[in-house]
């Protein structure tokens, strides 16, 4: 089992070693072929509870390295990523839910991998994406002038709102026939209330979750060394001397969000689509939002590698832990506030792993 | 803080790194299997015919729902105690393997998961809340295996496909028994109704209760709704006292009823309330007090039963855990006892004959009434109606299934 | 008639125990400038070492009208149980992260509220059942105004509010160590060079929040008798609730957490009244971010120009 996507990146990203072409192509393919090993290979051999985890770990990679672009490249304070995750998600779901409804009569899944369903779904999770990036820019365009603190209780009362709209949804129809009865704005008002969304067809498998990560940490990466990133990193570093040099802020914090609340959509599209859940509005709160944070922040502000590997260590953690029953989550929240106190920075700080010093020999911050 | 940003460095290495750290944590995630009621498992699905006979629970031992998972733990357990002190299922013994999901639907599918695909479980008993068995069924009948759900009354919950089953009557039903028993019984014509918009439970049985009530000619005052998580009810029981109804439905669970019946009785709305089977809990009338008199609700069984196996199971559980079984523990007894008799029928214990037999069940005496499973895996069986009375529940009329 | 004067009470009765709640946040806000999301904990701990308390002194239910001290000694023990719990949290977890990025602080408070609620109901503390709590106040009529019952309990959770609102008022703007917190809380090296010992002065300030959040519990208990396990969704959506409240009012001004406390108490239970019930947190949170909106840092709080 390898950390795929990143090897390809990795590899092929290093400045001058090829063509600017390739360099654009060869991480994407590397990441491909690292996500059908894992599907066909690492899948059938671990068995399908470590699939799951591996699947949990993909979505929680996106949502982690999604945030970091905001809370951690542009120094943004966010913590209202499980609501974007809820938009997308319930977008996407009734996507797949409906269209199979109507076109194929009932929610099974349809084709393998590559078939007919997998290319419903994987439509659905742009669309998921694009939504919550929609929603992104309607909450940052207005909100994206306060700052700090205030910021992050606007982004919160926004997960919040999100959750109790969705909670006043109706029942989702059970047969196609009662599903054609509905007109697409019906369609958008019963997604499950409080019940939750359930009967979504499990599309979400090893292979387009990591494509989907390997996507995300392309984008990520790319970003992150680009002007664009770098008016993230301005702000991030000094508001004012960044409008001073000429970043237009609220512009840049607003493309940061949109940026985000994209691969949250995606990764909330995935998640509805796995198997073993349930959307439900009760549990994509604001405790959601804060997992993502921790993550982030446990990673390192601003370090991809950083947001990658506490996503993987908080997923597998509380599986982990899960025979511990009543002392479980005692041992999560002591841990959590241990590692703050030993490592405020996060595990990387603002850098990134390979620039460390067992790998990197430079010294010094 | 600096601020260098990253530039290319040697990443070679992090690559492996990054490779050998995810191979470690998994085999982390492995290693923390232990724990839980079992020691080794040994079983497999399909039932190689030696060692334990091993079954999943998945239930909220923690969280806010934690009452109603411990509860079901325990009748569970004393389920399995006397099937393994009878002498085992064709002479193996009964190991039970739990996981807490935190009454999260996430963990819920997770733990449905795990219980299948590493611990090799053959069949699954959870959860109450329905929202999570229904989370949990999904992933049981993905992978084949029989699930029972001792309370989950949401009718969509057996719907999922024909590995999914519970031994507790669905909502619909006791909609209807308690709109019956307020129109024929209590002859109330008007009646508000105050729920739980978070609860799937709580929802579900207002609408059924209303379905049947304004069926039967009776009319709906005011209908208002609460969040899980309110502890205020001022403004919804203000808008009902002005509907002036002769009752108020309140489908919710007794943590909240009890405050409901304070506050109602404290806004001067002294009229009385029915609810359903989630009032069931010594703890209902302890905290309501005197609030909570003269109320009515439906459930599943009454420890004052007269009939044999309430009594046996009634005295077998005071001794144990010291306290009046209430009908979460008694239909955790029962699932437990259905599923165990059930192996005894099943030609073998994989998935297809142990679901097969599951539905084959036919007047099991239960401690909750006399258990056939239905064409749709639900349990026809008769629902009592409690009245609290002197601060205790007070048994008052059975109704059956027509 | 009477309905809108008891919707308009019962805004009052809920706001008021909004507003005790606001009050610690908005005071650690002010010195500290960070949001201490565990005190929604300590007040649940409050609530509950109450409860604890009037048990282990024998007040039940059962065991008759309890005698008029024993509110004042339940409420007293409680308050010290949440001081001294305040001053661990602040000495363990928050102080070695004080030269820490703010967000760090904030996961840090996380943490904690995580491992008071999970401590909480572990079955030697407090466990998973919900308690009933004895009532220590008797909840007696004490007038009726057009057919509205106003009772002992809400006159109190009300009068605490304001007494605690003016208290603190004094405490911070007219006593010597008021002087000392208001200088750490603007600057809080310049505040040690000046002699002010800036330690004593920020564990100061947690314990009297950590009391005030008990005092707050107290009194949610005696309105509120059915007590909700420690890990329920009650307290969370309280504590972050009465955190709206803090900011709306401008968090870190004293008079706006009482002012934000009453305006999001009354918003709810107007819109549960008057709209619809089933989007009473709705109403909240739309208000915060239109307040937010309008005026950035709440309705009395101060705005500060960044210095470059």
């Amino acid at each position: 089992m390898t950390a795929s996507p990143w090897a390809g990146k990795a590899g092929a990203l290093r400045p001058g070693t090829a063509a600017a072409a390739t360099a654009g192509v060869t991480p994407f393919a590397v990441g491909l072929l690292l996500a059908a090993a894992l599907q066909y290979a690492v899948g059938p051999a671990v068995g399908p509870f470590f699939s799951d985890l591996l699947i949990k770990i993909g979505i929680n990679v996106i949502l982690a390295v999604s945030l970091n672009v905001v809370n951690g490249y542009t120094g943004q304070f966010s913590i209202g990523h499980a609501g974007f995750m809820a938009v997308g998600g319930y977008a996407a779901g009734a996507l797949t839910y409906y269209t199979s409804m109507l076109a194929w009569g009932g929610p099974q899944v349809q084709g393998g991998v590559f078939g007919v369903g997998s290319a419903l779904f994987v439509g659905a999770c742009l669309v998921g994406g694009l939504v919550a990036a929609a929603a992104g820019w309607a909450v940052g365009l207005p909100s994206l002038r306060l700052r700090g603190d205030y910021l992050a209780i606007v982004t919160l009362g926004f997960g919040e709102i999100v959750r109790v709209l969705l909670q006043q949804t109706q029942d989702v129809p059970f047969t196609a026939d009662e599903a054609r009865a509905l007109s697409p704005v019906e369609m958008a008002t019963h997604l499950g209330g409080s019940l939750g969304f359930s009967g979504i067809p499990f599309y979400t498998n090893l292979f387009w979750v990591w494509c989907f990560v390997t996507l995300t940490l392309l984008v990520a990466y790319r970003l992150k060394e680009s002007t664009f990133g770098r008016a993230f990193l301005s702000i991030r570093e000094n508001e004012i001397a960044a409008e001073a040099m000429g970043v237009d802020t609220t512009r840049y914090k607003v493309r940061a969000f949109v940026i985000a609340a994209f691969f949250a959509g995606v990764a909330g599209a995935l998640f509805a689509h796995k198997i073993g859940t349930t959307l439900n509005p009760r549990e994509l709160g604001f405790m959601k939002s804060f997992d993502i944070v921790i993550m982030v922040v446990l990673g390192g502000m601003g370090s991809i590698s950083g947001a990658t590997i506490a996503a993987v260590l908080l997923t597998v953690l509380p599986e982990a832990l899960r025979g511990a029953a009543d002392y479980r989550m005692i041992v999560y929240a002591l841990m959590l506030v241990l590692v703050m106190i030993v490592r405020p920075q996060g595990l990387f700080g603002i850098r990134e792993i390979w620039e460390l010093p067992p790998f990197a020999r430079r010294r010094g911050r | 803080m600096a601020t260098r940003v990253a530039t290319s460095a040697t990443r070679r290495v992090f690559v492996q790194w990054g490779a050998a750290a995810l191979v470690g944590l998994l085999g982390c995630g492995g290693g923390g299997t232990g724990g839980g009621e079992a020691g080794g498992g040994g079983a497999e699905a399909g039932g190689a015919a030696t060692g334990p006979i091993l079954v999943g629970e998945f239930g909220s031992m923690t969280g806010s729902e934690a009452t109603f998972g411990q509860s079901t733990h325990n009748g569970i357990m004393l389920a399995v105690e006397e099937v393994n002190a009878a002498g085992g299922i064709g002479g193996r013994m009964v190991e039970v393997k739990s996981y807490d999901d935190q009454g999260k639907t996430e963990e819920a599918g997770t733990a449905v998961t795990r219980l299948i695909t590493q611990d090799k479980v053959v069949a699954i008993l959870g959860e109450v809340a329905s929202s999570l068995s229904i989370a949990g069924g999904r992933v049981a009948q993905q992978y084949g295996v029989p699930m029972v759900s001792p309370s989950s009354t949401n009718p969509q919950v057996t719907q999922i496909g024909d590995k999914v089953f519970r031994v507790c009557f669905i909502d619909p039903y006791q909609g209807y028994v308690m709109a019956k028993f307020s129109r024929e019984n209590l002859k109330y014509d008007t009646v508000a109704v105050l729920y739980d918009q978070g609860q799937a439970y709580s929802k579900g049985l207002k609408d059924d209760f209303i379905k049947s009530y304004t069926a039967m000619g009776g009319k709906i005052a005011s209908e208002q709704a609460y969040t899980g998580g309110d502890q205020d009810f001022s403004a919804q029981l203000t808008n009902i006292r002005a509907a002036r109804p002769q009752a108020v439905f309140v489908p919710g669970y007794y943590t909240d009823v009890g405050n409901i019946a304070l506050q109602a009785r404290k806004l001067g709305l002294e009229v009385p309330l029915l609810g359903g089977d989630g009032w069931d809990s010594s703890k209902l009338t302890e905290i309501g007090g005197q609030a909570i008199e003269g109320s009515y609700y439906s459930n599943h069984y009454s420890h004052e039963e007269e009939r044999a196996e309430v009594k046996e199971f009634v005295a077998k559980y005071q001794a144990k855990h010291g306290q009046v079984p209430d009908g979460l523990a008694a239909l955790g007894y029962d699932a437990g006892r259905l599923l165990f008799d059930a192996m005894k029928r099943a030609p073998s214990l994989s998935g297809e004959d142990l679901a097969k037999a599951l539905s084959g069940t036919r007047d099991f005496p239960g401690v909750t009434g006399t258990i056939s499973i239905d064409a749709d895996r639900n349990a026809r069986k008769p629902a009592v109606i409690l009245e609290v009375k002197g601060g205790k529940p007070t048994y008052v009329a059975t109704i059956q299934p027509t | 008639m009477t309905d809108l004067l008891q919707t308009l009470l019962n805004g009052l009765a809920v706001g008021s125990l909004y507003a005790l709640i606001a009050l610690g946040y908005t005071m650690v806000y002010g010195i500290l400038q960070f949001i201490n999301f565990a005190h929604g904990d300590v007040f649940m701990i409050g609530a509950w070492s109450a409860y604890a308390v009037a048990a282990a002194l024998g007040f039940t239910l059962a065991g008759g009208d309890p005698p008029g001290w024993a509110a004042v000694a339940v409420l007293l023990s409680s308050m010290g149980i949440c001081a001294v719990l305040g001053f661990f949290i602040e000495r363990f977890a928050y102080r070695p992260l004080r030269s820490a990025p703010r967000l760090n602080v904030l996961i840090t408070a996380i943490g904690v509220s995580l491992l008071l609620q999970n401590t909480g109901q572990l079955r030697p503390v407090f466990g998973t059942q919900p308690q009933s709590m004895p009532a220590l106040l008797p909840d007696t009529t004490l007038f009726q105004v057009a057919g509205v019952r106003v009772g002992l309990v809400d006159v109190t959770v009300v009068l605490l509010a304001v007494a605690m609102m003016v208290g603190l008022q004094w405490l911070v703007f007219r006593t010597r160590f008021g002087s000392a917190m208001r200088a750490v809380s603007h600057d809080h090296r310049i505040a040690a060079l000046m002699g002010i010992r800036v330690d004593t002065v920020i564990s100061f300030t947690f314990v009297v929040g950590s009391a005030l959040a008990a005092a707050a519990g107290f009194l949610f208990a005696m309105k509120y008798s059915g007590l909700k396990q420690p890990a329920d969704a009650t307290w969370v959506l309280l504590g972050l609730k009465a955190f709206v409240a803090a900011v709306v009012g401008g968090i870190g001004n004293l008079q706006g957490a009482m002012l934000g406390g009453l305006l999001i108490g009354m918003v709810e239970m107007l819109g549960a009244a008057y709209l619809s019930p089933h989007l009473r947190d709705l109403y909240v949170f739309v208000l915060l971010i239109g307040v937010l909106l309008f005026r950035p840092t709440g309705i009395m709080g101060s705005t500060s120009v960044e210095k470059v």
